[in-house]
């Protein structure tokens, strides 16, 4: 009990309160921008939370990605474009209710559930995480090692492209993990004499490249968006307590959908809201509704976007492995403020686990008034046009790695060259989320896997050994294979349909 | 900016051997079997062998498949191809105007520098002319004030030193 409102204490500091309070805002206005995704806003927060409290900064982290995946929504249901990947899902369903004249019952679909989603993914973090950590302090290396390489290849698994690519995008990121003094022996590794080069390449600059810099140069390619058009709307949250009490079974099902693809490694909210919208319309009576502004799609897909943000951040509390792009970044910023991912963290510092549990259902609760604010405003914030939004992000980029970095200016180098290797690597279908998550893991893998060959003389054999290193082992293997096992089921498809 | 498979396997098979290789240099740790050579050889020899698989396309039916359930959810837009593709080479100019900040900013001084990035960039994308050089030095000073006066990140002054 004393934690809990030691908890309290840290979440009601003016500088935590001000933090999610100024946070949601700028959430919510970068998220409901065309072409500015969650985790954009999330890594040009980093600098900023440099300068923060720990409980400060993860508030400003939480509250920014909980907003913008919502705020997103905005865009999507009254111009027909996804202010982030994670409402692109439901885009048309949304647009298509707009012009039967219910944009504001859409809205508050998307507002409502993702509200709802939030708190219901946050009660599966406060429930998971201390069962599993208590299981996880029996872990020795063996475990860690198989727990991180599943982690990378689920990260594969759920890529949208070549499982092939994919698994090369993560051993890349591995290999940029190696750089530098950070290793066995504490000798220089692909340093190449360059003394910058020394300390390793920084995991946030990286990240700022390939998810900010990167966005700002598809965006040149882009066309400006048509300019929102002006519209009264009535109340937002009229209907939604019915549409809750009449759609029981979509929300709980995108609730678990998105709780399940959020602890999946690198498979993140926009997997969520696909998947869920796909399972709603296999699932519903009235399927050919989908499309034509039907509901039930919303539901499902907004309960499971918001649902899967809390739940992500299970696997990056317990064993530093990224949930989703947005906890990559977060990983980072919980070692820069002391707050270094593990079990031992839930016994520790268990008020300020507490408080992160607070400020989470306090971002999903704040979120309601502040949207409702938000949707009111849109047609004006939506009018700021691209020319004056983008350069800014492009000094955000080059000022807050700086700033990250030890006022180092190769930081600024790194974002440029992770920004342009970003960028090639999504035009020709290698997922960067993959990258990511081996730049993030890489340290932990390396020492895992070296640690665990030490104790075991270089035999293969304790790797398999311990019950749950075996299980685990097991599964990466199933996960590894996945892809072949798909690829085969479909080549005797077609065999057969040829025959 | 497309590159063929074969051209990005052929670098990645090339990126595997150099890595392995490399790794194979590196001094092992007195007493003890493994060093900090394992883990770049085991990257280098995945790298290496998926470099194969890429040049060979093995694996693109998934890519197919995933481009067409993108495809089913999104209408072709041929003006936007059009102006995707006359302004491909414009894409570089974010990096190469961080460059362009690593190699000045210490000697032109933050406001100079970033006033010429961000006039560089509205004018990239389209913006009127009439906006684009008071949001360059109201961006440019906006960053400054937050960054120097707030966050205390000492930004180089250079030839145009601010007076707070």
């Amino acid at each position: 009990m004393n934690t809990f409102i030691e908890a309290w204490k840290l979440v009601l500091a003016t500088d935590v309160l001000i933090a999610i309070f100024a946070s949601a805002i700028y959430g919510l206005i970068v998220g409901s921008l065309p072409g500015l995704s969650a985790t954009m806003a999330t890594a040009l927060l980093v600098p900023v939370t440099f300068y923060l409290s720990p409980i400060a900064a993860i508030a400003t982290i939480i509250t920014a990605s909980a907003m913008a995946i919502f705020s997103g929504d905005i865009p999507g249901c009254l111009m027909r474009i996804p202010g982030t990947p994670a409402s692109a899902a439901y885009t048309d369903e949304a647009y298509a209710m707009t012009r039967k004249g219910e944009a504001e019952t859409a809205l508050g679909i998307c507002l409502w559930f993702s509200a709802i989603g939030g708190i219901i993914g946050t009660l599966s973090l406060i429930l998971l995480a201390p069962i599993l950590a208590e299981f996880a302090l029996s872990f020795s290396t063996f475990e860690y090692f198989w727990l991180a390489i599943l982690g990378l290849m689920c990260a594969t698994l759920v890529a949208r492209t070549s499982p092939i690519k994919a698994i090369a995008a993560m051993l890349l990121g591995l290999l940029v993990s190696c750089i530098g003094i950070e290793n066995p022996a504490g000798i220089p590794r692909f340093t190449f004499g360059i003394t910058d080069l020394l300390g390793g390449i920084e995991p946030i600059p990286a990240l700022v490249g390939v998810f900010a810099l990167a966005e700002v140069m598809r965006s040149l390619k882009q066309k400006e968006p048509p300019r929102i058009p002006h519209r009264q709307l009535g109340s937002i949250l009229k209907g939604q307590w019915a549409l809750t009490k009449s759609h029981p079974k979509q929300q709980v099902r995108g609730n678990i959908v998105g709780i399940v693809i959020g602890v999946l490694p690198g498979a993140g909210a926009d997997m969520a809201a696909w998947i869920s919208y796909a399972m709603a319309k296999r699932f519903s009576k009235t399927p050919e509704k989908f499309g034509t502004g039907h509901p039930e799609g919303l539901i499902e897909a907004g309960s499971s976007n918001n649902a899967s943000l809390a739940s992500g951040w299970v696997p990056s509390l317990l064993f530093g492995i990224p949930g989703d792009t947005i906890t990559a970044i977060a990983i980072g910023v919980l070692y820069m403020k002391g707050l270094n991912p593990g079990p031992t963290l839930f016994t520790e510092k268990a008020s300020s686990m507490y408080a992160l549990y607070i400020i989470f259902i306090l971002a999903n609760i704040i979120m309601i008034p502040l949207g409702i604010m938000m949707i009111r405003c849109s047609s004006h914030i939506l009018r700021v046009p691209r020319s004056l939004i983008m350069p800014m992000i492009l000094m955000f980029c080059a000022v807050g790695a700086f700033a990250t970095a030890g006022n180092n200016l190769i930081a600024v180098l790194v974002v440029a060259f992770f920004g342009l290797f970003g960028y090639l690597m999504e035009e020709n279908g290698y997922p960067v989320a993959a990258m990511v998550l081996g730049i993030v893991m890489g340290t932990m893998v390396e020492q895992s896997f070296v640690t665990s060959l030490i104790k075991s003389d270089g035999s293969i054999m304790p790797f398999l050994a311990r019950p749950v290193s075996a299980v685990l082992a097991l599964m990466t293997f199933i996960a590894l294979f996945w892809p072949l096992i798909v690829w085969l089921r479909r080549y005797s498809a077609k065999l057969a349909m040829a025959q | 900016m497309k590159i063929s498979d074969r051209l990005s396997g052929v670098f990645l098979l090339i990126l595997g051997v150099f890595t392995f290789w490399g790794g194979s240099k590196f001094p092992p740790v007195p007493g003890q079997q493994v060093g900090p050579s394992a883990f770049p050889m085991v990257i280098g020899a995945g790298l290496f062998l998926l470099g194969i698989l890429i040049t060979f396309h093995i694996g693109r039916s998934f890519e197919n498949a995933a481009e067409a359930e993108l495809a089913k959810h999104a209408e072709p837009d041929v003006e936007a191809e059009a102006y995707a593709y006359k302004r491909r080479w414009l894409v570089l100019l974010p990096p190469t105007l961080l460059i362009f900040y690593y190699l000045a900013s210490e000697k032109l001084g933050f406001v100079p520098t970033a006033i010429i990035m961000i006039a560089t960039m509205a004018f990239a994308f389209e913006a009127k002319k009439q906006h684009i050089i008071p949001l360059a030095i109201g961006g440019a000073l906006f960053i400054q004030i937050i960054f120097v006066k707030f966050l205390r990140v000492p930004l180089a002054p250079g030839l145009l030193p601010m007076p707070w």
